[in-house]
This record gives structure tokens, C-alpha cells and sequence, in this order.
């Protein structure tokens, strides 16, 4: 069970995530959007999907610096284990209730904004339940872990994160790891197979290049369009 | 300079009568589809009045457009680059579906709009934003009555704009201005939905289809234009109102005339971006620039070009917003000449009508905020030729000798105004629509269906297929308008049987 969770959970989430990305820009770019109900409810909108997002964007940069960046670095430059506790515990709680109050309010707008609920598909309520599940279970598991030092999860998850990048999983890291932190790792895991098949898709879309380009794209007439 | 080709339209008000088959026949067209419900790529609004979606001529509130900066250069009125980036996840300038009225029908389940028919009032929205202005602006010398105003019918689509806000705003990339025809199209592939074109744009032209979650807007009829055919909307006008035709223009000089500091200018800076066809430098310039021979021949021939430019009748719709739009208005004289007739004079001498358009201040400062940022002069000057056409030709059909002042007066000679008449009055089919082919060669092909080969039946364009926006069926991103269906293609128009009908009548008749 150790080995199935940890050893390869993580990797049939990972080729599940490219195999669908690939797919979808193959077969399916038409569908590649966030599908935004704007049109239908504005101003809910406009303070709750800000909220939500820079929210969650920073619940990434919180999840990149405590799973990628070993202790032996922050201790180089002298952070100490629990400056490190308190960054994460205050920084990660204020973008997990910015993340939480943005979601909820997006919820409530979804339920009760009657033409935004008519919108609503079956894989958007599946999308709703595992992402809102690994954002409470992840909340969960930091504040239950609060007091003190908190968990030392830079001795175990980071590593086994980092593990996985090697090809070498060690999978014995995880064993002892507190059960919520175990569930928010597997519900996280489902989260990022299930990217490339919902809307969440978008995510992906990250149009940086807006900022290098000149303002008006011309563009050719498709010679596809005259082809005899 | 760097000559380009666009297919711009001009449309004479005086001949709008309101009918809105333009707006019906486009939407059976192109948007009779989910997701589309309040999509018209061609609408007709009444003016004064506010027009669809509601006041969507007050950038303050919609922010669309280009506006410039300290330093006097182009931004894009909703903000730049980064302030699109950081405010991406939500567009509060995006209109509602209360802005363009609630769909309904009566029993489909999405249409909340039945229920807003139980009862609640039609929504207000204020006056006329252009009504506003001319009121604020000339409270003090001018008495406006509203009552006593006139009524006309503005039609209008997407303006293809020659330095499109909307394609500016496009954070993905998807939006193009098509470099042969000068088009502007969104790629359905490419979109992914943020809405910045929406607010970008200060016509409200690009719509978001909330189906698909994807922007369409007004593809100038592409598919019929490649092959000869004029728009739908043109087509089937039946006060034979539009005009379709070549424009050639310098794209370097574009970002200097929308940056005109006075307003006023706008219109004249934009005069000044046209080429002129029979120039031979123009014509060498073209040649290289790869326009084919077939398009400069059509821009000499272009109706378009000699409205705008020869005749100077034809004006754009709010060249304000700094979008050098392309679809241009002849502004209406039947509102003066009616009003004149009712005073008991004759309404259609010229010195009535001189006299008139100028005490009529009222009008021509309305129509001035529509068409030229609110100077008044060039409005005056399209109406005084209108007058004057009429009042020769009216001679004319009298068997009267025409007063050759009366062409002096508005700088014109007999003949001119005689081809004008011809063009405005007569309105031939074919001196309408000049519009060359994408490719002679594939003409045939072409006619026998308004989308290329391979539609539908299994790949290759993006109306039809896995995903696209078909007509029925479910797929991954909702139903109808995104729906993943092949519908079979019937030619229900040929080529041939199309170019001869609008003539055939004429034919007998003479």
C-alpha cells in the first residue's frame, strides 16, 4: 500500500496530467478555456475570482518553496526550522483563508445565481469536491500540526517530493507522516491528474506572452482556406 | 510606406427604413445557435436612443477603446499590459446579460429570462450617452428639445477597425487582423476566454458566446467574401443601403493618425491614411507589397473609396476612440428635409436646404458627436452635397436646366454629382458590392459552397468540428454552441444563379 500510494500514485497522476494535456491540445484546443459565467453574474465575480486566485497562486508558491527548497539552503542563509514554521503557518493561513473565502463565495454564486447553476456540467461539480477537499484537508492538516514547531513535514513529504523527481521514490518517508497530510497528498495528487480533463485546464494557458508582443496581430489568410 | 488591403463598408442612413432584415438573416446565418442568444454580429438601433448593448458609447463606464497617455502616445483605454495580467481573473467593464437584454423564450431551462418576464419592469439604463454630451456641451447656446429632434436608423457590425482595441486587448494572442482583406477574426482554437476583446472594444462588437466560453464576433461574411459574394447583411438590405469594396492603406502611418491629439482632427488624419488607387506610385507600392493586381483594380473601382474619399460623403462612426473603424455612414438628410417640408417650404431647393441644415443645429451636432468626435463642419459638408444631388437631380428629372451654383456651391461638378446620384440613387448591384475574389482560380470551387473544402464531412475548419460550434450534441465544453456534430453541407446559393438574380430584374425592366 506504502509503495502503490507513495511509489506510484504519483507518477500515474503525472502521466495522467500529459497524456491529457497532450490530448487536449491535439484533439480539443476548441474546448481549452475557463468557460467564464461573467456574462451571467458579475459582481459576486469580481471580488471572489481575484480572491480565489491570487489566493491559490500564492498556496503554489507556498507549496513550491516548502516541497522543493531543502533545509540545508534555508539554514545557509539562516533561516532557522521555526522561522521557516511561523512563515509557512501565518503565510500559508492567510493565503489558504484568502484561497477558502474566495471559493466559498464562488460556490455560493455558483448555487445560487440561477443561470450560472444552469451552466454548471457534472465534471464541474467532481472539479468543485476534489479541489475544494484538498484545499480544507490541506488547511486541516497545517492547523492541526500548529502548535510548537509544528510538523517537521521538510524531514519527510519535501524529501519524498524531491524523491519522486529522481525516479527514486522513497516511500518510506511517507509511512509516518500524520494521516491528514497523507490524504491532502493523495487528494492533491487526484487534483493535478484530474487538471487536463475539466476546466481547470486554463490554468495552463498563462498568456505571459501578452506582455512581448506587439499590440495588433496580423495574420495570414489560412492557405488551407483555398486549397483546391 | 507599407500598402495594405482592406474590405470596408459604407452605409447610407438615408435609406435605412429600420426593417432589421439585416440583423435577422445575420443571425439565421451565424449565431441562431446556444450561447449566442444575445450575439448580433448586425444590429439596428435607433437614434437618438441607447443603443445595444445599452449606452455602450460611455467609455467612462465601459472603458473601451484607445484613449492617450500623458506623454501623448496610444494606450488602450481599460488599462495596459500588466494591468490586464493582474486583473485577469475577473473583467468588471464586461457587460452583463442585463446589458443586452435577458434572453428568453418559453420553456428552454436555461432562459432565466422567463421569469424577469413576470413582472419586472424593462430595464432603464439613462439616456443616450451622445445625448448627453451634445447637452452638456452646448446647454448654454443651444435649446435642446427632445421632442422636436428627429429619429433615424443606425445600423451596424463589427467596424474591422484599422487599428482594432479589441485584437489589442487579446491577451492570448487569438485575435487577428487577417493581413490580404484586413478582416479581424477571432481564432476559435487559440481564445481561451479571458474577455478583455469585449471590453476592448468600444463598439461592443465581440461578444462572449457563454456556451463555448469563447469571444465571436462579426467575420464580415469571410467565407462569401472569398468567394465574390457580399455579407449576408448586405445582401439581403432591402433599402440596398451598404456598399462593399476595397480600401488601400499605408499600415505605418495608422499608429500616427490615431494618435491625433485633437479629436477633431481624427477623421481628417484618417482621410490621410487612405491611398488613392489610380496614384502609379501607389500602384508600384501595392505590386510589391504583394497585393494582387485583381484588388488594386477593385480599389480604383471601389465603391467605398469613392464614398470616403472622392465624394467625401461617407464618415466613420466615433472616430474618437482612436480605432480607425472602417465601417462608414452617409449621415441621413430626410430628417431635414422633412422637417423643412413641414414648415411649408419647399424642401428640396437648394437654398431651403442650405439654410436648413445649418439652422438645424440640433442634428448636425448629434450627428457630429456620432461621426466626426463632434466637429460640425464635415457632417455639414456631407449633407450640403446630399442637398445639392438632390436639388440638381430634381432639376434634371423636371426637365429644368440645373443651376450650376448649386454643384459650385458644395465644390462639385455636374458630372460628379450626377455619378454620385448614380451610385447613391441608382445603386446598381454590381456598383454596390466590388469585391474580388480571394483567388480567381479557386472561384468555381468556391461558388458551389460559402466554406472551404473538407468542412464538416471530417476536418480542417474550425466552425465544424471535434468541439466546434456545431449544431447539437454534447461535448466537452457544454452543448449546441459547442457541440461536436458534421452536419452535411447543401449549397443553397450558387454563384452564378446569385451574381444574376439582383440584375436580372433590371434587365426587364429597362
Amino acid at each position: 500500500m506504502t509503495v502503490f500510494l507513495w511509489g506510484v500514485l504519483p507518477y500515474v497522476a503525472f502521466v495522467l496530467l500529459v497524456a491529457g494535456l497532450v490530448r487536449r491540445y491535439r484533439h480539443d484546443r476548441f474546448g481549452w478555456t475557463a468557460r467564464s459565467s461573467q456574462v451571467h453574474e458579475s459582481k459576486l465575480l469580481n471580488i471572489a475570482s481575484p480572491a480565489f486566485h491570487y489566493g491559490i497562486l500564492l498556496v503554489l508558491v507556498g507549496h513550491l518553496v516548502g516541497l522543493f527548497v531543502p533545509m540545508s539552503w534555508t539554514d545557509a542563509f539562516g533561516v532557522s526550522g521555526h522561522t521557516h514554521h511561523l512563515l509557512s503557518l501565518y503565510g500559508g493561513s492567510a493565503a489558504g483563508i484568502l484561497t477558502v473565502a474566495g471559493i466559498a463565495l464562488l460556490i455560493h454564486r455558483r448555487r445560487t445565481s440561477a443561470p450560472v447553476f444552469h451552466t454548471t456540467t457534472a465534471n464541474d461539480k467532481v472539479m468543485y469536491v476534489v479541489l475544494l477537499a484538498a484545499i480544507v484537508l490541506g488547511m486541516a492538516a497545517k492547523l492541526a500540526h500548529a502548535s510548537g514547531d509544528g510538523y517537521h513535514y521538510r524531514e519527510s513529504v519535501a524529501p519524498w517530493t524531491r524523491s519522486l523527481l529522481t525516479l527514486q521514490p522513497d516511500t518510506e518517508l511517507m509511512a509516518g507522516v500524520p494521516v491528514l497530510y497523507q490524504i491532502h497528498a493523495v487528494i492533491g495528487l487526484a487534483l493535478i491528474a484530474f487538471v487536463p480533463y475539466s476546466r481547470l485546464v486554463h490554468m495552463f494557458s498563462a498568456p505571459v506572452r501578452y506582455l512581448f508582443r506587439p499590440y495588433i496581430v496580423y495574420r495570414s489568410r489560412d492557405p488551407e482556406r483555398l486549397r483546391p | 510606406m507599407r500598402p495594405m488591403a482592406q474590405l470596408a463598408m459604407v452605409m447610407n442612413l438615408d435609406k435605412c427604413i429600420g426593417c432589421h432584415t439585416c440583423s435577422v438573416t445575420c443571425k439565421q446565418a451565424w449565431t441562431d445557435r446556444q450561447g449566442t442568444e444575445h450575439v448580433w454580429f448586425n444590429n439596428v438601433e435607433t437614434r437618438p436612443g441607447q443603443g445595444y448593448p445599452r449606452r455602450y458609447e460611455d467609455q467612462e463606464q465601459w472603458q473601451g477603446g484607445w484613449a492617450l497617455n500623458r506623454r501623448g502616445a496610444l494606450k488602450l483605454k481599460a488599462g495596459g499590459r500588466f494591468r490586464k495580467l493582474a486583473g485577469i481573473f475577473s473583467d468588471p467593464r464586461l457587460p452583463e446579460t442585463e446589458d443586452y437584454d435577458e434572453p428568453w423564450t418559453y420553456d428552454e431551462p436555461w432562459a432565466y429570462g422567463c421569469k424577469s418576464l413576470a413582472g419586472a419592469p424593462a430595464h432603464g439604463g439613462g439616456p443616450d450617452p451622445m445625448i448627453e454630451r451634445t447637452r452638456r456641451l452646448a446647454a448654454d447656446r443651444v435649446r435642446f428639445e427632445f421632442e422636436q429632434t428627429f429619429m433615424f436608423y443606425l445600423p451596424r457590425i463589427c467596424e474591422h477597425c484599422l487599428n482594432p482595441s479589441c485584437v489589442a486587448s487579446c491577451p492570448s494572442g487569438a485575435m487577428y487582423k487577417r493581413a490580404e482583406d484586413g478582416i479581424v477574426l477571432v481564432d476559435q482554437d487559440r481564445c481561451r476566454g479571458w474577455r478583455m476583446c469585449v471590453t476592448g472594444c468600444p463598439y461592443k462588437k465581440v461578444y462572449f458566446n457563454h456556451r463555448t466560453g469563447k469571444a465571436e464576433k462579426c467575420t464580415l461574411c469571410s467565407p462569401r467574401l472569398e468567394a465574390g459574394l457580399p455579407t449576408v447583411c448586405s445582401e439581403t438590405c432591402v433599402g440596398r443601403l451598404r456598399y462593399l469594396g476595397v480600401v488601400l492603406y499605408d499600415a505605418d502611418r495608422v499608429t500616427a493618425a490615431a494618435s491625433v491629439p485633437d479629436e477633431h482632427e481624427l477623421y481628417a488624419a484618417q482621410l490621410g491614411v487612405f491611398l488613392d488607387p489610380e496614384d502609379p506610385g501607389v500602384r508600384r507600392a501595392c505590386a510589391a507589397a504583394g497585393i494582387p493586381y485583381d484588388w488594386v483594380e477593385a480599389a480604383r473601382r471601389s465603391p467605398v473609396h469613392a464614398l470616403i474619399s472622392r465624394y467625401k460623403v461617407a464618415l466613420p462612426l466615433h472616430p474618437e476612440y482612436r480605432t480607425m473603424p472602417m465601417v462608414w455612414y452617409i449621415p441621413p438628410l430626410s430628417p431635414v428635409v422633412e422637417a423643412l417640408t413641414e414648415t411649408g417650404h419647399d424642401g428640396e431647393d437648394a437654398h431651403n436646404l442650405f439654410g436648413a441644415i445649418d439652422t438645424l443645429r440640433i442634428p448636425l451636432e448629434y450627428l457630429a458627436e456620432l461621426f466626426t468626435a463632434g466637429d460640425v463642419a464635415p457632417v455639414r459638408a456631407s449633407l450640403e452635397k446630399l442637398a445639392a444631388m438632390r436639388s440638381h437631380m430634381r432639376a434634371v428629372n423636371l426637365g429644368e436646366q440645373p443651376d450650376p451654383s448649386v454643384a459650385r456651391a458644395v465644390g462639385m461638378r455636374d458630372a460628379e454629382i450626377e455619378e454620385m446620384y448614380r451610385l447613391l440613387a441608382i445603386a446598381r448591384y454590381e456598383d454596390r458590392y466590388v469585391i474580388p475574389a480571394a483567388a480567381v482560380s479557386d472561384a468555381r470551387r468556391l461558388e458551389e459552397s460559402a466554406l472551404p473544402d473538407g468542412c464538416g464531412l471530417d476536418h480542417g475548419c474550425s466552425l465544424d468540428y471535434e468541439g466546434g460550434p456545431g449544431m447539437g450534441g454534447d461535448g466537452p465544453s457544454g452543448q449546441d454552441s459547442g457541440g461536436r456534430t458534421h452536419l452535411p453541407l447543401v449549397s443553397v446559393e450558387n454563384f452564378h444563379a446569385l451574381r444574376h438574380r439582383p440584375t436580372a430584374a433590371e434587365e426587364e425592366e429597362t
